[in-house]
């Protein structure tokens, strides 16, 4: 009996009760697909004799598919005889054949119900257990503070300056622009709704109670977050992956007072003068759209300010700015920490922390507001 | 050994001012293992980058496989590509992919190559590295420096390379762990009929692999030959490499195990 593959290169007769198989194509990775379809299809009730005479030229791959064809035939009590082949192939081949990877007993289990149960489980932890290290290094910033009082010369004041100039100077720019194309569209709009009830005037409140209250203090936290928190937690970051701040502990330098305080303590001075200056720039562009919209001139603008809305709503709105500060602060550095030792998890660790920065002052501000509302002011 | 594979001669490698390599020739042998070796700043890494098509010479001829590469089309370049291997100091590896994928990228190049063949292929070039089976699952960055080199020779050794590139093979390794690695490295040039060519300064590793030393030195390979022959050349670095005292402990462990 003979058979003819499709691959003319492979030729496969029973000869005694065994299969011959007659290679005479290279028996390389390009043409493996096919070898292996062929060797695939022997059976395995009878012994093999493969004739590799004709072979010219063999690599790994074609190897491992004698290799293969011979642990199979083993398993099922058949031998494998190789034929023809060159000093050079039978090296190769017993080095393939010693090199094949043994697989592992342990089958792959499929994934049950209460894996997925499992997984939720372990995710609800993992965000508890995210709130409690914040909270962590919330109190160890704390503590560290508690000790630059007592011990004022272990205060990095140079560093807090620094960080300052960068978390605070260098984003007047952006809050300041952001705060006054606020106030201009809160004008633009609030007038074209307020003209058709002939309450233009009262445009100056809402602008100026939108602002101080609520918008001048969320969207400069929400901008900081972006700017500072990924900058927190790329700089403390690269310096865990290149195990400077294992050094810093192993030189005696404390990380949280050299690395955390200054940085988070620089965003608590600086959040509430960058909200004040968001409040002011807001105000004023709330104030020109108004004279160029509604008429309303910056004199009278003024009078209805002092008359109409009451300071308390600047001092709600400010008052937040210190907590912010501390979340987004908080948070840059300990995302920072979580680093490890690849550019990869650097680059998520700083998505992450902006992405968690503003969602946590956002859920913030909606507790305040609550908390405001509650107590009445 | 007659029959070169690479073949450089008059290549020059300049840096705006600084000329790193001039009129430079070398020959590399089929089935060799080539070390080069040179003191810091004397462009191992260049001339390896160079011979690799990392790197367009100022002047100069490379020929590899008899196919001359300085100013050769893309699809020439590719052609020899596919027959080369390179190992980079660090292994080099994806870091998005696992050590399986990193090994399977090469294989992709392979028309009508199933899926499952070439992760099985993946695997067998792992186990042949010396990794435990479970490495192919694990990414780079879980790996330790001398299992991510061993992972970036498998990936090298992908598709049966006719000659593998090797930067600093043993670099920063525990000397067990170097040694494990030159017998690799021996064990399967002689076996899969490798040419390498190797970027070292490990003295214990040229001893331990390298048919040949090349030295580069004053802009060009000053001189080729053994171990031994190396002891006899009269140049004032050459002398000072292979006669200090490293070079010294080295050779007296090389012949204590011939």
């Amino acid at each position: 009996m003979r058979r003819q593959h499709a691959s003319a290169a492979i030729d496969v007769t029973e000869h005694d009760g065994r299969s011959v198989v007659r290679l005479s194509s290279p028996l390389t990775v390009a043409e493996l697909a096919g070898i292996e379809t062929v060797l695939d299809r022997l059976p395995l009730d009878r012994d093999v004799r493969i004739d590799l005479s004709d072979v010219a030229h063999m690599d790994t791959a074609g190897a491992w598919a004698i290799a293969r064809l011979r642990s199979r035939l083993e398993a099922a009590g058949q031998a494998l005889e190789i034929a023809g082949s060159d000093a050079r192939q039978t090296a190769l081949l017993d080095t393939v054949a010693a090199g094949l990877p043994q697989a592992p007993e342990a089958s792959p289990r499929r994934r049950t119900l209460s894996d997925r149960l499992e997984t939720v489980g372990r995710a609800t932890a993992g965000f508890v257990l995210y709130f409690v290290e914040l909270i962590g290094y919330f109190g160890l910033f704390l503590a560290r503070l508690a000790r630059a009082v007592r011990r004022p010369k272990e205060f990095p004041l140079t560093s807090l300056v620094h960080h300052c100039q960068d978390v605070g100077v260098a984003a007047v720019p952006i809050v300041a622009l952001m705060a006054f194309l606020i106030g201009v569209v809160l004008a633009f709009q609030g007038s074209s709704q307020l003209r058709q009830f002939g309450a233009e005037i009262f445009v100056v409140d809402l602008i100026a109670i939108a602002i101080l209250r609520e918008l001048g203090i969320l969207l400069t936290s929400i901008i900081v977050a972006g700017r500072t928190a990924s900058a927190f937690t790329a700089a403390i970051g690269s310096m865990k992956m290149r195990e400077e701040i294992d050094a810093m502990q192993t030189l005696g330098i404390d990380p949280a007072m050299t690395l955390f305080v200054p940085r988070i303590l620089a965003l608590v001075l600086m959040l509430p003068i960058l909200g004040l200056i968001a409040n002011v720039a807001g105000l004023i562009g709330g104030a020109i759209m108004s004279w160029i919209e509604l008429g309303i001139s910056p004199a009278m603008f003024r009078v209805r300010l002092f008359e109409g809305v009451s300071i308390d709503h600047a001092f709600v709105g400010l008052s937040k700015a210190p907590v912010f500060a501390l979340i987004i602060g908080v948070i840059g550095c300990h995302a920072g920490m979580q680093v490890k030792s690849n550019a990869e998890s650097l680059g998520r660790m700083t998505s992450a922390a902006v992405v968690s920065a503003i969602f946590a002052v956002i859920v913030a501000d909606a507790l305040f507001s609550i908390f405001f509302a509650q107590v009445g002011i | 050994m007659a029959e070169p594979v690479i073949r450089l001669r008059g290549v020059r490698n300049q840096f705006g001012e600084q000329i790193v390599h001039d009129n430079l020739d070398l020959d590399i042998f089929r089935g060799e293992v080539l070390g080069v070796v040179g003191g810091s700043g004397t462009g191992k890494s260049v001339l390896l980058r160079t011979i690799v098509g990392l790197r367009a010479p100022q002047a100069g001829s490379i020929e590899i496989f008899g196919t001359e590469t300085v100013g050769a089309d893309e699809a020439t370049r590719l052609a020899i590509d596919r027959r080369m291997g390179v190992m980079f100091q660090d292994g080099a590896l994806f870091s998005s992919l696992t050590v399986r994928e990193n090994v399977e990228v090469p294989l992709r190049a392979v028309p009508d190559l199933p899926p499952p063949l070439r992760g099985a292929l993946a695997d067998l070039k792992i186990s042949m590295s010396g990794l435990p089976y479970l490495a192919g699952d694990k990414f780079p960055s879980e790996l330790s420096g001398g299992m991510r080199k061993r992972a970036g020779l498998a990936r090298a050794l992908a598709l049966d390379p006719e000659i593998v590139f090797l930067d600093e093979p043993t670099a920063g390794l525990d000397p067990i762990g170097a040694t494990a690695f030159d017998e690799l490295i021996k064990g399967l040039s002689r076996t899969l009929g490798l040419t390498v060519f190797l970027v070292t300064h490990d003295l214990d590793t040229l001893h331990a692999t390298c048919d040949r030393i090349a030295v580069l030195a004053e802009k060009k390979v000053l001189v080729t030959g053994t171990m031994r022959e190396m002891l006899d050349v009269d140049h004032p670095w050459v002398r000072e490499y292979f006669h200090g005292p490293r070079a010294r402990a080295a050779l007296d462990t090389a012949e204590k195990e011939s």
